[in-house]
């Protein structure tokens, strides 16, 4: 017994010193930068500073709720296609779904930008057949420019888990629905809905999170209008003196995103769903 | 019994990658009675009771029901409904919200529903059980949920599919009881699929034998027992004894080297036949008494009786009797004119004869998982 555990320890160990280095350590550095001033003394002023931050705040969530409900509007039914696809098709679309994925997220950002761009080649295209006058598309800088791209790059996050949960679903639950009178979008909202909301969760949740801590997207192609949390953050630590407002905001971010999985949870928690 | 016809399957073909799984059928199922598809693995059952429900489409020929072809009916436009194998209840939702389900769909008034709900969780003896998780039931409770479930819609015809499986030996035989209560009760037409020839026997009205996708014998559970059409049905209904024999004329027929009186008629001049003896109709005399002799190979005490294997010239015979014989005992048979069954020769002759490599536990081992990999392959 001893000895059994001896081994479980050397095993643990290399994944505990790794958890300690970086994650456990960052955390408390960013509890400590937001409790001090610059000469490391104990401070609130970092977090009653944050009250002029409340506009990115609300701008930030108000971003990344849009996105992750028109990613679930999108992937929802993207998934149940790919579930009912066959085999070979069902591949397919799920290297298609993957590909951008193999690159990197800074990338297709860019790449986006090049299309959407004033000049680019959608705009060139548009004006190709005469629906745009002077091959200025004016989209990179808009609210829905900023949206779009998290759509862009988070949406396989919310596919892949609801397309697992798909799959798992077993098909006599359909049927016995079909048997009780359900057609097919009575089915849809009676049985397979509430029986893949596990994948929903974690779909939901894998697209919210980077969407509101991301400071590349809006950057890009907000072209600079839009100050989301993320961009803050990364500002204020570009600058040594700032540290303690980034860690305060970052402080209140974490808590944020762990509130809203909190929340999101409760859905899953309460009623353990059983798939099999 | 009303003889109205509900559901006529009419030339039904249908086969999955190249393989035939039902090869042109054809069926009539009568208002109000209990039928039974029995048959072994992948004898087509479950799939024609798919294609009853709507989740299969035949490949060839036309399913009625009410004398309207419905082949391309949706199942949820259907009056059938289905208690499925391992129930398929709905795990998000409780007991009562699992039976409301159907009416729901239906849009029915709430206050109709609860006393619906209420009146077949009496029905099938779960009162208080509403708000009981089904993940949280054991398989008769669910199994009683899944049938709830089906009937609160009040179906025209209920389509049960191996509803019995899962259950161990003593509440499987509550539940044929209750089950076969219930369709008296509510007057449904129940189609009811198993590979179990005992459940089969006592509690359909009408058993259809299956194999190779083919009906081989409709008829009433006494019919079938006692008036199998070919060696296969024999074999697979009760334990039996098939011999070669030739008809040597009306009411006589030669096998195991003897002559026999019987009561069957019919066949060609010494037209080659099978024989079926049931186990239960041979008589243990002495061996200078019976009509044929033998030395006892084996013997197992059963309860009601004791099973003897005879080996009468090499050809292994059962035996059933109450009287104890022991092992390597000489022992003479005597076989009444009436328990000699003849039947045509068919595909199946020679393919099921004595019982030299008989044994309980074989039986067993040989049918259990077989019977598991084919449900998972019909469906």
């Amino acid at each position: 017994m001893k000895k059994q555990n001896a081994v479980r320890g050397a095993v643990a160990s290399p994944y505990l010193v790794w958890t300690l280095l970086f994650i456990v350590a960052p955390l408390l550095f960013v509890l400590w930068f937001a409790f001090t001033d610059a000469s490391g003394a104990f401070s609130l002023e970092s977090i009653k500073g944050l009250s002029t931050y409340g506009r990115t705040f609300v701008m930030s969530i108000g971003f990344s709720l849009i996105a992750t409900v028109v990613c679930f509007l999108i992937g929802y039914p993207l998934a149940y296609c790919m579930s009912k696809a066959s085999a070979r098709s069902r591949s397919l679309l799920l290297v298609l779904l993957m590909l951008p994925m193999w690159t990197s997220l800074l990338v297709r950002t860019y790449a986006l930008m090049a299309l959407l761009d004033n000049g680019g080649i959608i705009s060139n295209a548009l004006s190709g057949i005469g629906l745009l006058k002077d091959q200025h598309l004016n989209f990179i800088g808009t609210e829905g420019a900023v949206i779009l791209g998290m759509i862009y790059d988070f949406l396989p996050y919310m596919v892949l888990p609801i397309y697992t949960s798909m799959t798992k679903l077993d098909v006599r639950y359909i049927e016995a629905a079909n048997d009780l009178g359900c057609n097919g979008l009575q089915t849809m909202f009676r049985v397979i809905l509430p029986l893949t909301r596990p994948g929903i969760v974690s779909g939901l949740t894998m697209v919210f999170v980077p969407s509101i801590s991301t400071f590349y997207i809006s950057q890009k192609l907000g072209g600079g209008s839009f100050d989301l949390i993320g961009d803050t953050i990364e500002r204020q630590f570009q600058n040594a003196v700032t540290y303690n407002t980034g860690a305060a905001i970052s402080l209140v971010m974490m808590v944020l995103i762990l509130i809203s999985i909190g929340i999101m949870n409760r859905f899953t928690d309460s009623q353990e769903v059983v798939v099999r | 019994m009303n003889k109205d016809v509900l559901i006529r399957l009419n030339g039904i073909s249908k086969s999955y990658d190249g393989e035939t799984v039902l090869d042109n059928m054809d069926l009539e199922i009568h208002d109000k009675e209990f039928i039974t598809l029995l048959g072994p693995s992948g004898c087509g059952k479950t799939t024609t009771l798919r294609i009853i429900g709507g989740f299969e489409t035949p490949d060839t020929g036309d399913v009625f029901f009410n004398g309207e072809r419905i082949n391309d009916m949706p199942p949820y436009q259907r009056q059938v409904n289905t208690v499925f194998q391992r129930y398929a209840l709905f795990p998000h939702l409780n007991v009562f919200d699992n039976i409301a389900f159907g009416l729901r769909v239906r849009k029915t008034p709430s206050e109709e529903i609860r006393t619906k709900v209420k009146e077949m969780l009496a029905l099938v003896n779960l009162r208080g059980f509403e708000k009981r998780k089904v993940t949280t039931l054991s398989g008769g409770q669910q199994q009683r949920v899944a049938i709830a479930r089906a009937l609160v819609n009040q179906p025209k015809v209920l389509l049960l599919d191996e509803p019995l499986a899962a259950l161990d030996l003593k509440l499987r035989k509550d539940m044929q009881v209750e089950l076969k209560n219930i369709q008296q009760t509510t007057g449904i037409t129940f189609v009811f699929v198993t590979h179990d020839q005992e459940e089969a026997l006592s509690m359909s009205d009408t058993v259809v034998v299956m194999a190779n996708g083919r009906i081989q014998q409709i008829g009433t559970p006494t019919d079938i027992y006692n008036e199998p059409v070919n060696a296969f049905v024999a074999d697979f209904i009760g334990e039996s004894n098939i011999l070669d024999g030739v008809m040597r004329k009306d009411f006589a027929v030669r096998f195991a080297g003897h002559d026999f009186v019987c009561v069957d008629g019919g066949f060609g001049e010494n037209e080659a036949v099978d024989v079926v003896i049931r186990p239960e109709d041979v008589d243990v005399v002495a061996p200078e008494k019976g009509m044929l002799k033998g030395d006892v190979t084996g013997v197992t005490f059963k309860g009601v009786h004791y099973e003897i294997i005879v080996d009468v010239e090499g050809f292994k015979w059962m035996i059933q009797s109450t009287d104890y014989v022991a092992e390597g005992q000489t022992i003479g048979l005597s076989i009444d004119p009436d328990a000699i069954h003849i039947m045509k020769k068919s595909e199946f002759s020679g393919m099921f004869g004595d019982y030299s490599s008989f044994s309980d536990e074989f039986d067993k081992l040989d049918k259990l998982p077989e019977e598991d990999a084919e449900e998972s392959e019909e469906e």
